[in-house]
């Protein structure tokens, strides 16, 4: 059963991030795993050892694409290019619904490659929405947008980041990709309480889960994806399922990255959040 | 400030220079004070100023794309030594920022910019540019389109005259003044060891410079091409480069063989024959093509080729 209109995908479960040192452990002792998230960017080429291995995950695994350079808040328009070459894509994946970032990155045809951080403001939110819109309109496919960590905020933000990420779900109709390690990394750049944001958000368009590890430095955190969940992201996961209801959720881990086993089992530790929150829903 | 000021008035930020000390500088391009720039736009919070915070942006956009062109120029890299090439791909990233929303294409430009602005590579210009085309040929065969082959079956019978063979789109052909083959298969084995002391790395260092002292000016002409999603570098001779290169150009067998031949060395009694073996040999790796079709993998392999 569903746990929201956004959220079609429960039976999903729990995933991990296909990631190039995994690839011969999964191709050879095709070990069992719900679901694979893919990075679109990687495999929205023509040909070769990339689209071979995406076609041989593809005949036994589920594969959701996640996006990290659709840069919905970039004031500019979507380049075309990349929405044929990102269409081709998810014709050949199928992925049942897709994410990028709630972020900017591009401007006047120049990309830093970083995910930036919005203006809260009105305006923003308007471009935003109405990209996801097109780009939704042009893929054929449910889009979730993912909330991402920020070390800077700008004057002249209108409002606080989940009121903005409401603002802009809401007027695209589309999903949330919440990570929650991005919450926690934020929140203490920024001094807000993070289960402030969870509690705030519409609860029924989450459509996702990442979870991560972070690294901390003296004056800021930085959102590097190189370590395993720490308690606090664990318990801001607790508090997103017990609000969205049972979420296809994902772990991230891009660097330093451990043996397949490792990351996997760091993931299936989710479970036992899912489990809580399946049995309160059941009671 | 609107969105899109904002967005330029940050990526100008992002994309300054960092100082040596891989700070971000202090004043702006056009002389004006970072300090009051980022106050301006950035907010700061109890622990960091709007400088700082915006230098995390700073230090963050040049530590990705600088590693990124080093992973994929590491022949380059080792050709001009470690701080010429910093100095390098700061050069090449300022003055062509990326246009393209995958990191792939960073190096696109790299060729073309070194040839504008040949100082950079200091005295090995020359080697520099054939391990830059090398290294963005390797690029481009590596995710290149491959299309349904054509075999050797398929040609029997056909009027060259009249044949006009399409190359496989990922099949890259070079025409180097140095065997820079050579010398990147020694630096990539190199890469590939993996105990790496700080005595370990200084010797690789000078066995890499004596690798390109030894090195004389050779023309070499070169496929770089895949078998089995593997990349293989394969020698070509000077009268199979020009036949390739004119066949990818649209000229018809006729004309493309009647070209190789124009200035050859190759017996006039000799040439059906090689030319026979030569089709035989790229039809056997699956070199031409038909028309727009969906991939097939070759399932052959050619020992004398040299895999990367
Ligand atoms: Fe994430």
């Amino acid at each position: 059963m569903p746990a929201n209109a956004f959220n079609n995908f429960t039976e999903y479960g729990i995933g991990i991030g296909l990631r190039s040192p995994h690839y011969h452990h999964i191709l050879t002792r095709k070990p069992v795993v719900d679901w694979f998230e893919i990075i679109s960017e990687n495999f929205m080429i023509d040909g070769g050892r990339p689209l071979r291995i995406l076609d041989q995950i593809l005949e036994q695994y589920k594969v959701v694409q996640h996006g990290v350079s659709m840069y919905f808040g970039s004031a500019e328009s979507a380049n075309r290019e990349h929405l044929r070459r990102l269409k081709e894509l998810v014709r050949r994946t199928k992925t049942p619904w897709l994410t990028d970032h709630l972020c900017w990155g591009s401007v006047d045809g120049r990309y830093t490659h970083d995910l930036l951080p919005m203006p809260y403001t009105f305006e923003a939110a308007k471009i935003t929405a109405q990209k996801i819109r097109e780009v939704r309109d042009f893929l054929e496919v449910p889009i979730a947008v993912e909330n991402v960590s920020s070390y800077a905020e700008f004057h002249v933000s209108e409002m606080t980041e989940w009121e903005f990420l409401t603002e802009v779900v809401e007027r695209a109709n589309c999903g949330i990709l919440l990570d929650v390690n991005n919450i926690y990394v934020s929140s203490q750049n920024h001094n807000f309480n993070p289960s402030t944001y969870i509690s705030e958000i519409p609860a029924s368009r989450v459509a996702q889960i990442h979870i991560a590890g972070h690294s901390k430095y003296r004056k800021y955190i930085l959102d590097t994806h190189d370590h395993p969940v720490i308690d606090p992201v664990w318990e801001l996961y607790a508090q997103a399922i017990q609000r969205a209801g049972h979420t296809a959720t994902l772990l991230e881990w891009d660097d330093s990255i451990p043996s397949f086993q490792e990351v996997h089992d760091e993931a299936l530790k989710a479970n036992k959040f899912l489990a809580t929150e399946s049995l309160a829903a059941a009671v | 400030m609107n969105l899109m000021s904002l967005q330029r008035q940050m990526t100008r930020a992002v994309m300054m220079p960092l100082t040596p000390r891989e700070g971000m500088r202090r004043v702006s391009s056009n002389g004006r004070s970072m300090r009051a720039i980022a106050a301006a736009f950035i907010k700061p919070n109890d622990r960091l100023t709007s400088f700082d915070r915006l230098e995390i942006y700073n230090r963050q956009y040049w530590f990705r794309i600088l590693s990124s062109l080093a992973e994929d120029f590491p022949g380059l890299r080792a050709v001009l030594g470690d701080s010429r090439f910093d100095l390098l791909a700061q050069a090449y990233l300022s003055a062509r920022p990326s246009r393209s929303f995958t990191l792939r294409n960073l190096g696109s430009r790299l060729e073309g910019w070194l040839r504008k602005y040949p100082t950079c590579a200091g005295s090995r210009l020359k080697l520099a540019l054939d391990m830059v085309r090398l290294e963005w040929a390797h690029i481009e065969a590596f995710d290149g389109k491959a299309e349904l082959p054509l075999t050797a079956e398929d040609l029997v019978g056909a009027d060259p005259s009249k044949l006009r063979l399409r190359l496989q789109p990922y099949i890259q052909l070079l025409d180097l003044r140095h065997p820079v083959d050579d010398l990147l298969l020694e630096f990539r084995n190199d890469r590939n060891t993996t105990f790496a002391s700080n005595a370990f790395e200084e010797l690789r260092k000078r066995k890499r410079l004596r690798a390109i002292a030894r090195l004389k000016p050779t023309a070499i002409f070169l496929a770089v091409h895949r078998l089995d999603f593997s990349l293989y570098f394969r020698r070509l001779l000077r009268e199979e480069f020009i036949i390739l290169t004119q066949l990818r150009a649209g000229e018809t067998l006729r004309r493309a063989v009647e070209s190789a031949f124009r200035e050859s060395s190759i017996a006039v009694a000799e040439r059906p024959s090689c030319v026979q073996h030569w089709f035989q040999t790229w039809a056997t790796l699956g070199w031409f093509c038909q028309a727009d079709k969906n991939e097939i993998p070759s399932q052959i392999r050619i020992r004398e080729d040299n895999e990367i």
